[in-house]
């Protein structure tokens, strides 16, 4: 095989596990609190503003820096929550598209606003390593790595914690959790700090590897959707697999023709696959 | 051991329940019988905390629980065993077990609950790495049992427990709730299956259109003619 194939597959790879991250943070809080939030790419924006300005500006420590950007989406999490989805519960979709979109609007306005739109880069290099002449970026395989750890912690959370076990029970039957002594608002809130965490986790390796600014959610924010409807709404491992295909599209159709146009591949494989499959690509 | 004293409860416009008024002792085993539509599952949710009641208070054992939240009457000593059992299909039979244990005081002893329940349902620990969904209709009845019964409750609430299962299922289900009446719990039952129930309830009421009608011992009931030709078919 071609080395340069090679190369653009495994750079795939590497760019799917940071895209599962996300696509799990927004199919946990769909599969839970049954609101899709459009903004959260822009939430991952706000966790890669906190990471440059901590790091690059005030010399804040990186893991530091990435701790509290973490920890601090986790709190815009729970603020989304009560502030923007909590009033909308009850209320037709449409409405909390609106809302959640609205956010989106708002985040990207008020980051224009208060940063303008200059790209900024935190600055830290990060050698590219040669493995039998194919050129790897090691900043993509330390996201990589952190993010198969982050999946596999959220496992691990969901299924072996009594929050966890809540959590699945909730987005199978949530009209009768009351009766097993479970608070449904405490889980929301508790999954949407983890799907702010899971942001700000993705915050942090997406830094290392782009500029961040005002409109960067635009350019992975359709895709993660486009993953998540691949892999069927609220279904994790659905979403899971589907960043791997599509990032899979995006690094060939990147290798055959350009960046531009393997968005388009995967857009157009989207748009059949769902004139085939409806209901995602592993719906029963 | 629980009252309730003129309960009504709608939902929307639409009054489904109408000052209705029971007690039940500690240890008794009551029924609560009558027709589809009658309004059985709504006074279960009330009890349980699911919707709220508009008019009327309920007490157990003296202490008002009217209007408190289904997760709180839990902690309070009421579980719900709901209509058409509810398992949560995706997860394994322990871990329906384990939900069944949230609430602090439960999940503190789980181990111990575990056991007993499983004494209780041998059936459930050969299964309990099972998917709950993939049960037959009278194993997942008995997960939902174990399931209620995880939170070590002092009043059980069962909806309709026989209701979709075949015959010799029936039997087995009106059997158990014989068990759990010997373990010392206080139930309340509703049922579509009048002449099985009042064989293992002390008293029982009848429901209809969301009032009650009659009230009595089990015994009385079986004797009395519109029980007899409405509800029994005789
Ligand atoms: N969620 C609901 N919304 C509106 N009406 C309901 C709802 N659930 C039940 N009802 C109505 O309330 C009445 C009592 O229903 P229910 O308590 O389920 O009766 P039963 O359990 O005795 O069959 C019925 O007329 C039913 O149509
Ligand atoms: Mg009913």
């Amino acid at each position: 095989m071609d080395i340069y194939l090679l190369e653009a597959i495994i750079n795939g790879i590497l760019l799917g596990g940071v895209l599962a991250l996300l696509a799990l943070g927004l199919n946990l809080i769909f599969g839970v609190v049954d609101v899709v939030w459009i903004c959260y790419a822009d939430i991952v924006m706000c966790g890669m503003y906190a990471i440059y300005f901590l790091y690059a500006q005030y010399g804040v420590p990186l893991p530091l820096a990435c701790a509290i950007a973490i920890s601090g989406l986790a709190g815009l999490g729970v603020l989304v929550h009560v502030l923007i989805i909590a009033p909308v519960l009850r209320s037709p979709p449409l409405n909390q598209l609106l809302a959640t979109g609205g956010l989106l609007f708002f985040l990207q306005s008020f980051a224009t606003l208060l940063f303008g739109t200059d790209f900024r880069n935190i600055g830290v290099r990060l050698p590219v390593l040669e493995v039998a002449t194919m050129y790897l970026s090691f900043a993509r395989l330390i996201a990589f790595a952190i993010s198969l750890v982050g999946a596999v912690a959220l496992y691990f959370f969901l299924k072996r914690t009594y929050l966890g076990t809540a959590i699945r029970a909730i987005a199978q039957d949530r009209e009768i959790v009351g009766l097993m002594g479970i608070d449904d608002r405490r889980i929301y809130l508790a999954v949407s700090a983890i799907g702010g965490a899971l942001a700000g986790l993705a915050a942090c390796l997406l830094a290392l590897q782009y500029d961040v600014h005002p409109f960067i959610g635009n350019t992975f924010g359709p895709v993660i959707f486009m993953i998540c409807v691949l892999g069927g709404l609220g279904n994790m491992i659905g979403g899971f697999i589907a960043s791997f295909v599509i990032s899979q599209i995006i690094a060939i159709g990147g290798y055959y023709g350009s960046t531009e146009l393997s968005y388009v591949f995967a857009f157009t494989f989207f748009i059949v696959l769902m004139l085939i499959r409806p209901r995602g690509l592993f719906a029963p | 051991m629980l009252a309730l004293s003129s309960v009504s409860a709608a939902y929307g416009s639409f009054q489904a329940l109408f000052s209705v008024s029971l007690e039940i002792k500690r240890g008794e085993a009551v029924g609560v019988i009558g027709p589809n539509g009658a309004g059985k599952t709504t006074l279960m949710r009330v009890i349980s905390g699911l919707i709220a009641a508009h008019e009327g208070t309920m007490t157990l054992e003296g202490r008002a629980i009217t209007g408190l939240p289904a997760h709180q009457v839990v902690e309070q000593g009421i579980a719900h065993v709901p209509e058409n059992r509810r398992l949560f299909p995706a997860l394994s039979v322990e871990e329906n077990l384990r939900i069944g244990a949230f609430i602090p005081s439960a999940r503190a002893r789980f181990s111990e609950r575990l056991d007993w329940v499983y004494q209780l349902f041998p059936r459930l620990k050969e299964r309990r790495a099972q998917l709950a969904g993939t049960m037959s209709g009278g194993e997942q009845q008995m997960c939902a049992i174990a399931r209620a019964l995880m939170s070590k409750p002092k009043v059980l609430l069962m909806d309709e427990p026989s209701a979709g299962l075949a015959p010799l299922v029936v039997a087995q289900v009106f059997e158990l709730v014989r068990k759990i009446r010997a373990e010392g719990l206080t139930v309340l039952i509703v049922e579509q299956n009048v002449q099985q129930v009042l064989e293992v309830v002390d008293r029982a009421y009848l429901l209809e259109v969301g009032a009650i009608r009659l009230a009595g011992s089990a015994a009385e009931l079986k004797q009395n003619s519109v029980i007899r030709e409405a509800y029994m078919g005789l």
